[in-house]
């Protein structure tokens, strides 16, 4: 009963080396609410400005737009700039080859791009670049240091600098903080990241919303099922005992 | 005689139809005892028709190519229709598949179902457990993410691992020197075609193994040795179609409306049955920096990586880890006790058989966290613990202090 004891209180412990094993840079929470639909389209103009013309998104339609509300004349008009049709997939001009002379390393698809990172690594991400004159961009990140991607909405973000401090004997970068102001606030440009994360999380799986809503009636019916199948097992049985 | 009964007796003349329907349903007697745990069997059987059933369709948009692979999932996941219904059902049931089943052998465990007369049921059990297992980790290359790549390089590399003919045999299974586009060929015609047909095969054996020498129940005592003089069935016996038809359908129900809240609202179930790192395509040049198996395999990786290596071998740790499923065949004749069910046994054995779950369960957590020196001696002390399980059991099954069996089932 001892060894025993000493067992449950070895598997207690379990939980503290996961702990121990994770770490890194804290990441903020993305604002995501795939329910709001005009930040999924200020996303998506975003996505589509600033992003579409290194990151392809391989799997996704222009089409597929028209479930967060926009009609096939608004993204004929307002987002095909690389496609001549919206039932075409989200490529870029650039191929694969020149992408790695250019920045080192080729830009991935965006498709799943928030089911492999997670909403609030990109959400963090898209908002700490810094300054950095030792990299060949002149950027560097906070949670993805040494990234090959310069920091393509610095007109709207500004541009920050790191603020450093002793940590032990090292230095380490304590906060960022605004050097020279961009287009928009840092708030607004919070928002701004928030949709475009917002659009990501919902591009990785287009069909989420409805899913859900499926589910629902599944379990609903199953419910029903249930009853009816729980009362006619109760039938059949009452002669055993 | 009905136009029914004559087309019945035609078809019996030339088929045995009515008499297999007797023999294995309406005529197939069951203890009436069965509780919770009797459910995972015809559980078991469902996911397979699932997953079979799913397969087919997922096969119709699937591209078995390494630049198309990862691509054709998203598209049957954004394009094809209802594709990312079919898609979630497959990933789902193949967790679901390991959780019904582990339950199952849970069950065997407890009651003392492999024990004669069923060392056969038992054996080929693990047999199944161990197709399903070949079945899993194949299946699992074919989205072609990093997570698939770098898993089935691991998987394969252990086979390098064998003295003399270990590095030819990699490359004979892999078909290149890497994982490449016939490792993912031949995996994905291993996987829709070979491997279904062995697990159908064996399910096939295993029910009729089950039929020829009856059910088990959670007494553990044999409900054939009281039958009725004039009748011949046990008078603890029921048929099993009707009673256990409709009550596996309450279960099943159960189940599916578990199994659709995962597949409707957690598909990924928190990274442990979709992982993150497999929404990145597969890239020979970039190795991701904690490669974990999926979470049914993961107590069997853990005693892998708890064998410390011999001259720089890791092959002590993959006869471990191969010992540890060989052993589970041997089951039927390590346990010497005199009851059969857990209700009638002495503490030794259920103390063991707790000592061993939360081995098994500790080395599964254990499986998914990167390697550490702390969580090294931790998954050491389960793997033992999992070993004399079963090395010690001639021993203390027979001097454990049991129960006496009752004559009939209760309640």
């Amino acid at each position: 009963m001892k060894r025993l004891k000493n067992f449950l209180l070895l598997l207690a412990a379990a939980p503290v080396l996961a702990f121990a094993s994770a770490g890194g840079v804290h990441l903020d929470k993305a604002p995501v609410n795939l329910a709001d639909q005009d930040s999924l389209q200020r996303g998506a103009r975003m996505f589509v400005n600033y992003c579409l013309n290194c990151h392809s998104a391989g799997a996704m339609r222009y089409s597929r737009l028209q479930d967060i509300g926009l009609t096939e004349e608004q993204i004929k008009d307002n987002l095909l700039f690389a496609a001549d049709k919206p039932g075409e997939l989200m490529k870029v001009a650039m191929t694969k080859r020149e992408a790695k002379a250019w920045f080192g390393a080729a830009p991935p698809d965006l498709s799943v791009i928030a089911r492999s990172r997670g909403a609030d690594w990109l959400y963090t991400y898209l908002r700490t670049f810094y300054r950095d004159d030792s990299r060949a961009t002149g950027w560097n990140n906070l949670v993805f240091d040494k990234v090959g991607m310069p920091h393509v909405l610095w007109t709207l973000q500004g541009e920050m600098v790191p603020v450093h401090k002793m940590h032990g004997e090292h230095e380490v970068i304590e906060r960022l903080e605004l050097a020279r102001p961009g287009s928009v606030t840092l708030a607004e440009y919070d928002a701004q990241v928030g949709d475009l994360v917002n659009y990501l999380v919902w591009m990785g799986e287009p069909g989420q919303l409805q899913r859900k809503q499926l589910g629902l009636i599944v379990l609903a019916f199953l419910a029903v099922f249930f009853v009816v199948a729980y009362y006619l097992k109760k039938e059949f049985w009452k002669d055993i005992h | 005689m009905s136009a029914l009964q004559k087309m019945m007796g035609w078809i019996d003349d030339r088929f045995p139809l009515t008499s297999t329907y007797k023999a294995h349903l309406s005529e197939y007697y069951a203890p009436k005892n069965f509780n919770f745990w009797y459910f995972f069997g015809s559980l078991a059987l469902l996911v397979l028709v699932l997953q079979i059933v799913t397969g087919i369709f997922l096969t119709m948009n699937y591209k078995p190519d390494a630049d198309l692979a990862f691509m054709s999932v998203e598209y049957i996941m954004r394009d094809v229709d209802w594709g990312w219904l079919i898609r979630y059902m497959h990933s789902t049931g193949a967790s679901m598949f390991f959780v019904v089943v582990y339950l199952h052998m849970f069950r065997g465990l407890m009651y003392g179902s492999y024990r004669k007369p069923r060392e056969l049921i038992w054996i080929f059990g693990v047999m199944i457990y161990l197709a399903l297992m070949a079945e899993a980790f194949l299946g699992y290359l074919l989205p072609w993410g990093q997570m698939s790549y770098w898993g089935a390089q691991v998987i394969v590399n252990l086979f390098a691992a064998v003295p003399f003919i270990g590095e030819d045999l990699s490359i004979w299974i892999r078909g290149d020197y890497v994982i490449g586009d016939a490792t993912l060929n031949r995996f994905f015609a291993f996987h829709v075609i070979a491997l279904p047909l062995v697990l159908l095969g064996l399910v096939v054996v295993h029910l009729v193994a089950l039929h020829e020498v009856g059910s088990n129940n959670p007494d553990g005592v044999e409900i054939k040795k009281h039958k009725d003089p004039v009748t011949h069935i046990p008078l603890d016996g029921i048929p099993f179609h009707p009673y256990y038809t409709v009550k596996d359908i309450v279960g099943v129900i159960v189940f599916l409306m578990v199994f659709s809240a995962i597949m409707f609202f957690a598909p990924e179930m928190g990274g442990y049955f979709l992982e993150a790192a497999n929404f990145v395509p597969a890239d020979p040049l970039q190795t991701p920096q904690h490669i974990a198996p999926l979470w049914y395999f993961t107590p069997f990786y853990a005693i892998l990586r708890a064998v410390p290596p011999l001259f720089g071998s890791q092959f002590p740790g993959v006869v471990a880890m191969g010992m540890s499923i060989v052993l589970m065949f041997f089951l039927p004749w390590l346990d010497r006790s005199k009851v059969k069910s857990i209700r009638y046994r002495g503490p030794i054995y259920k103390v063991a058989l707790a000592l061993f779950i939360i081995s098994f369960v500790g080395l599964g957590y254990l499986g998914l966290l990167p390697s550490t020196p702390v969580a090294t001696i931790f998954a050491q002390v389960f793997s033992v613990i999992y070993f004399l399980f079963f090395l010690l059991m001639p021993w203390y099954t027979s001097i454990d202090k049991t129960k006496p069996e009752p004559e009939r089932v209760t309640g």
